[in-house]
């Protein structure tokens, strides 16, 4: 009955469901953040949040998502279709694209391409055009605005954003991000790239402009920015790209600077390596939560620090940090000084 | 060197407001959990209105109408009416619309007999509007409410059967205007 079923093809079989399984995965992740930031906000905010629906409130999303799918599908008659319709589906696409790269255990990842970090960065850039188009297209000033903050936050954050991640590459000799995982066996990047990681958490949360960097839609001052116009599941998809992004920079941040799935100090306690995705989603949920702490407690800087920030602080930082990186590695390479 | 301190010093202040909120995992909940927590409500808050009765059972209300003059939102109305056997006054009906109330209390200030009276009950809530219009019988509960030995009738000088003129507490006996003597 399964004679058709050669080798070949249930390979390819395997890797279509494990990529299935990951895509709902971070899609189902992305979701309950948003119960997860609800509920951290109302924890530091000494409230109980969302706790009816469901135990602990977890099926908050759902009641959320059923709500949201009966709204209004509202497109306002001013505003440019084709691309009103294409920002918020980018917006998602892009976000999840992005995961294919994520090694989660050593088996469980889509494709491990050569030059990983570089896609990463091609995703990351074309993300921009998710919140520009989302801004032109609404064709109306608030939007405008968010999406002209959001165009320049995010080209001038991508490029440290780059710039702190050479030292990883440098020391792990690859862009490949398994085997940059595979370079932390024996020592976690965030010890010896500790200014990358600095740099590289800061171009993160302003890249997927999450709060404090959120000025794209700095609700105080702009209405609700780039997606102002935009109702219904549009704005849903807004809302959970923003959370998946979330979900991806914290994976990301585990893989490049915290080991990956490996166990803290595996050689001296090798404690659960049989289940490494154990460790992988403990540490990313750390690095979620400290999102939402962070949004829980920063105020948002004015436009004019964020880029002064960006251009005075953090690339200079970026750029001492890959010059010494890259002094050590040509000091540890032997015969390559002489 | 006086901008890197600043910088520095900003940088610290972010990472204390950081932790300082972090504490707060560990603090109490401001908030309670309501229905299953009920919350303690002072025994003067303004909620559902009732009418109280005196220490002997009878109805406080004199229908004076002062409630109803006095509802800034116009939502009490009632009929004053008067019992044959023993000449003491009563509403013949009353009733307030609690969709128009605003339970500012001014009803229960200007009541001179201390009938009406604000609850600390605040669980009102009906999916049919017509059902918040309260009608004496909703309104009327078997006790004395906040003032437990005021009594109208036992301290004012109005005559009713069974407590003439001069009897009530603290009443001089009324005044012979026929006399001549003082």
């Amino acid at each position: 009955m399964f004679d058709w079923v050669t080798p070949e093809l249930a390979a390819i079989f395997w890797a279509v469901f494990k990529a299935i399984v990951i895509l709902l995965g971070a899609v189902v992740a992305g979701a309950q953040m948003i119960w997860a930031e609800r509920r951290l906000l109302a924890l530091w905010q000494d409230r109980y949040g969302p706790n009816r629906v469901g135990t602990f409130g977890l099926l908050q999303v759902v009641a959320d998502m059923v709500k949201i799918f009966f709204k209004e599908d509202w497109t306002p008659p001013f505003v440019d279709k084709f691309t009103f319709i294409l920002a918020p589906a980018l917006a998602i696409g892009l976000m999840m694209l992005a995961f294919i790269l994520v090694p989660f255990t050593p088996n469980w990842v889509v494709t491990s391409p050569e030059d990983g970090i570089l896609f990463f960065f091609a995703i990351a850039g074309l993300a921009v055009y998710a919140v520009m188009l989302g801004g032109w297209s609404s064709n109306s000033k608030y939007a405008l605005l968010g999406g002209l903050r959001s165009t320049a936050q995010m080209i001038s954050y991508e490029v440290f954003m780059g710039l702190s991640l050479m030292g990883i590459v440098m020391k792990a000799g690859s862009f490949d991000l398994h085997q940059i995982v595979e370079a932390q066996r024996h020592g976690w990047f965030i010890f010896s790239q500790f200014f990358g990681f600095c740099v590289w958490v800061l171009a993160g949360i302003a890249v997927i402009h999450r709060t404090p960097f959120d000025l794209p839609e700095a609700e105080a001052e702009l209405g609700a920015g780039y997606h102002t116009e935009y109702s219904g599941m549009k704005f849903g998809m807004f809302l959970v790209a923003e959370y998946v992004g979330i979900v991806l920079i914290s994976c990301l941040t585990v893989v490049l600077f915290f080991g990956g799935w490996h166990v803290p100090f595996e050689d001296e306690v090798p404690f659960f390596t049989q289940i490494p995705f154990i460790w992988f989603a403990s540490k990313a949920a750390v690095f979620m939560a400290a999102f939402i702490l962070l949004r829980a407690s920063l105020p948002r800087p004015r436009y004019d620090q964020m880029m002064s920030a960006a251009w005075k602080v953090c690339l200079p930082l970026a750029l001492l940090n890959l010059i010494g990186t890259a002094a050590y590695v040509l000091w540890q390479t032997p015969g390559a000084t002489g | 060197m006086n901008r890197l301190l600043a910088v520095l010093r900003g940088l610290g202040s972010q990472f204390r407001s950081i932790g300082m909120v972090f504490m707060h995992t560990f603090r109490p909940r401001d908030v309670i959990l309501y229905p299953e927590v009920m919350p303690a409500v002072p025994p003067r808050y303004r909620g559902r209105i009732v009418l109280t009765r005196d220490p002997d059972g009878d109805e406080r209300c004199v229908a004076c109408n002062l409630c109803a003059v006095a509802c800034p939102v116009g939502c009490i109305s009632l009929q004053k009416a008067e019992r044959p056997e023993d000449g003491r006054w009563y509403p013949e009906f009353f009733r307030i619309n609690f969709s128009r109330c605003i339970f500012c209390g001014l009803c229960e200030e200007a009541c001179p007999t201390n009938a009406i009276q604000l609850t600390p009950d605040f669980e009102m809530a009906e999916y049919n509007r017509q059902n918040l219009v309260y009608e004496k019988e909703h309104l009327l509960i078997a006790g004395t409410g906040k003032y437990h030995d005021y009594n109208f009738y036992r301290v004012a000088g109005m005559s009713i059967a069974g407590k003439d003129k001069g009897q009530a507490l603290n009443e001089e006996p009324p005044v012979d205007y026929k006399s001549l003597l003082p």
